[in-house]
């Protein structure tokens, strides 16, 4: 037999039928529902009179667009919202799926909750009507985003209709330099690859340096897939892997984790497989980096200087004149020189308790700038719990950070986190947008431990200088 | 599902790259539980002021654009997000075709589930229509999807690729979900089977 990689291995113990012409059934293990993109799914569904095929095998858990201060609990003030979220409760009572209330301690960013349930489980296939479904790649499952109309399609029948993407490998070798974090990694990554370059392809992130990452950070990797274009991001399954599984609610017990974990174990690269693409990346080379412009492709080290349209070639060019002036900067001017109003740590890339362990190691002894507003809102109401737990929430609001609920929240501005026109962002979530944290708002993404070197400075700042 | 059948139209020229979801239907509007009516709010941050007038320079607000039925438009369209709001709202604006260098995927997908056919040409010809296109609605430019063609306005005829399975599910109108279930077997058998090898699943 030819050498396989893990993506082929997924995809074949999978393929339920496959045409002459490459169009795949392919089975889905697991399917998460948030509720934005499910009301109209469920809707065709009734109309069409078909019932949920395994609602055993889906969940479903608010998070968009809920607001993240206490109060929600008495009713999202929100009209909109409101009904988004009762109509997600109402289908899945009526579809009988199981679901995770705003009021229950668990509830908090379908990314998050996925593996921390251990829902999320090597081997599988798991889809979401969320592009950020790549995320769960971390742990050697084949995740991606589907659109409503597949959603439907999943709810019905458990499987989806696809055709197998191309294998790219991108590897990381070597140890990356203090102050360098699984964010600075992908966003790099992404800087050289551009947000199209995975485009029809799924990534599988190899090497020294994607090993030597936790769960967390190897989640933070994969969760921005998509923002390289890429339809997932895989990541081979290890020992670290069956560690952060074992004992969670949904995760296999007894016997039944012996078998699981011996067929995990297969789930690696074969020698010699095929990549159609590969990337090679040395882990000493990467510097801590944000971003300056529209695109999470606009990605320079914070060393750097904001660049000219004229650095660009064709298309590029235009889109940097846009971006530039939309984010108010000038050609020339110093990263490190960009002051902000706001710092958001939070979202599925960077809203886990590694992330804020990070976050409050920065901010010892240091304190938010004076007139910042600075918030930390937790991926998940366990997250929360854990960070309270520990210490850490407390400390981080002693040094003046707001301590919200777990959602979305500002990494896209649904619920009432929104920034203001002009107002300018250090953010820890994953796309750099127009609009995208608010009317006009302006958002720079980083790790969290530079976003809290941001919020003690005021400014873009080196968080190297702080260590 | 609607049928894509020939379509001759206005194309509107949109000379932008990376053209994202939340550009196409910022996020304001995905607090809909419906389908439809998103089309006025397409592309709503070029197209309106923070006070809900008009901007004149966006191109559909142009009166000859009012009406276009194709875009024309630049590589990786449709990034971002998996958000159906967006061809929903492309569709519910009267759009069912656009002409690209390229799409990002999910985006690429939607398309074809809501009856709308994303055609990817290489630059030098998306440049041609685009020139076309900035015409206004004089040009008409014509898409038959049974031949693969797009004939411009001065008579060229450009070819271009599409699946053969999508493109089979929009001539006729297909419902995928209806096509799945008569392989129902075929599920059936393969849980049975995965039943047996991944009892923990
Ligand atoms: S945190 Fe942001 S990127 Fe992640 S699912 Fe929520 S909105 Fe999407």
């Amino acid at each position: 037999m030819s050498p396989k990689t893990l993506y082929d291995k997924i995809w074949d113990a999978h393929l339920v039928h496959e045409d002459a012409d490459g169009t795949s059934l392919l089975y889905i293990d697991r399917h998460l529902v948030h509720e934005v993109t499910s009301p109209q799914a469920f809707e065709g569904l009734r109309l069409a009179g078909r019932p949920v095929r395994h609602p055993e095998k889906t969940i479903a858990v608010p998070d968009h667009n809920v607001p993240t201060d206490p109060t929600r609990i008495q009713g999202i003030r929100d009209e909109q919202s409101r009904i988004q979220v009762e109509a997600l409760r109402e289908n899945a009572r009526e579809f009988g799926i199981e679901m995770y209330d705003v009021d229950d301690v668990r509830q908090g960013i379908v990314h998050i909750i996925g593996p921390e349930q251990g829902w999320t489980q090597p081997g599988m296939t798991i889809v979401c009507g969320d592009s950020h479904t790549a995320t769960h790649g971390a742990f050697g499952a084949l995740a991606h985003g589907i659109g409503t109309s597949e959603v439907e399609h999943v709810l019905a029948t458990q499987t989806l209709i696809q055709s197998k993407s191309k294998n790219m490998l991108v590897k990381v070798e070597g140890k990356l330099p203090p102050g360098v974090t699984a964010k600075d990694i992908t966003l790099t990554i992404i800087g050289r690859t551009g947000t199209a370059g995975g485009t029809g392809h799924v990534i599988e992130y190899a090497g020294s340096a994607i090993r030597e990452l936790s769960m967390e950070g190897r989640m933070t990797v994969c969760n921005m897939a998509i923002e390289g274009g890429a339809r997932a991001g895989l990541i081979a399954p290890d020992e670290k892997t069956f560690d952060y599984v074992k004992g969670r609610p949904h995760a296999p017990k007894g016997a039944a984790w012996e078998a699981a974990v011996d067929y995990w174990k297969s789930l690696r690269s074969d020698a010699g497989a095929h990549y159609d693409k590969v990337i090679e990346i040395d882990a000493a080379e990467i510097t801590p980096v944000v971003t300056w412009g529209t695109s999470p492709e606009d990605v320079l080290p914070i060393t750097g200087t904001v660049p000219a349209p004229e650095d660009f070639e064709g298309g590029k060019a235009d889109a940097a004149r846009r971006a530039l002036e939309y984010m108010g900067l000038e050609a020339g001017q110093r990263l490190s020189d960009i002051e902000i109003d706001t710092v958001f740590i939070g979202s599925c890339t960077n809203g886990r308790i590694e992330d804020l362990r990070e976050v409050a190691r920065v901010m010892e002894g240091k304190r938010v700038k004076d007139g910042l507003r600075a918030m930390i809102v937790p991926g998940s109401g366990l997250v929360r719990a854990q960070a309270e737990e520990e210490g850490i929430a407390q400390k981080l609001q002693e040094a003046g950070f707001e301590w919200r609920m777990a959602g979305c929240s500002m990494c896209l501005g649904m619920n009432p986190d929104q920034l203001s026109p002009g107002e300018r962002c250090a953010s820890t979530s994953n796309r750099n947008f127009e609009g995208r944290q608010g009317y006009k708002g302006r958002t720079h993404l980083m790790s969290p431990a530079m976003a809290a070197a941001a919020a003690v400075t005021g400014k873009l700042t080196d968080v190297r200088e702080m260590m | 599902m609607e049928k894509f059948e020939n379509l001759t139209g206005v194309a509107a020229p949109l000379p932008m790259m990376n053209v994202d979801t939340d550009m196409i239907i910022p996020k304001q509007f995905l607090k809909t539980i419906k389908r439809t009516g998103l089309g006025v709010n397409l592309f709503d941050e070029m197209r309106y002021d923070r006070e809900g007038a008009e901007n004149p320079d966006f191109v559909l607000n142009q009166p000859q654009y009012r009406d276009a039925q194709i875009l024309v438009t630049g590589d990786n369209f449709g990034c971002g997000s998996s958000r159906e709001h967006a061809p929903w709202a492309i569709k519910d604006f009267g759009i069912r075709c656009i002409i690209a260098p390229s799409f990002a995927d999910i985006f690429y997908n939607n398309c074809f589930k809501n009856g709308i056919l994303p055609i990817a040409l290489p630059q030098d010809q998306v440049d041609r229509l685009m020139k076309d296109a900035e015409k206004g609605s004089n040009a008409r430019i014509e898409v038959d999807l049974e031949a693969q063609t797009i004939t411009t306005s001065e008579g060229e005829v450009i070819p271009f690729e599409i699946d053969a399975f999508k493109k089979h599910c929009l001539l006729e109108g297909l419902d995928d979900i209806g096509q799945t279930l008569e392989k129902g077997a075929a599920i059936d058998a393969f849980e049975a089977r995965a039943r047996a090898e991944r009892p923990w699943l």
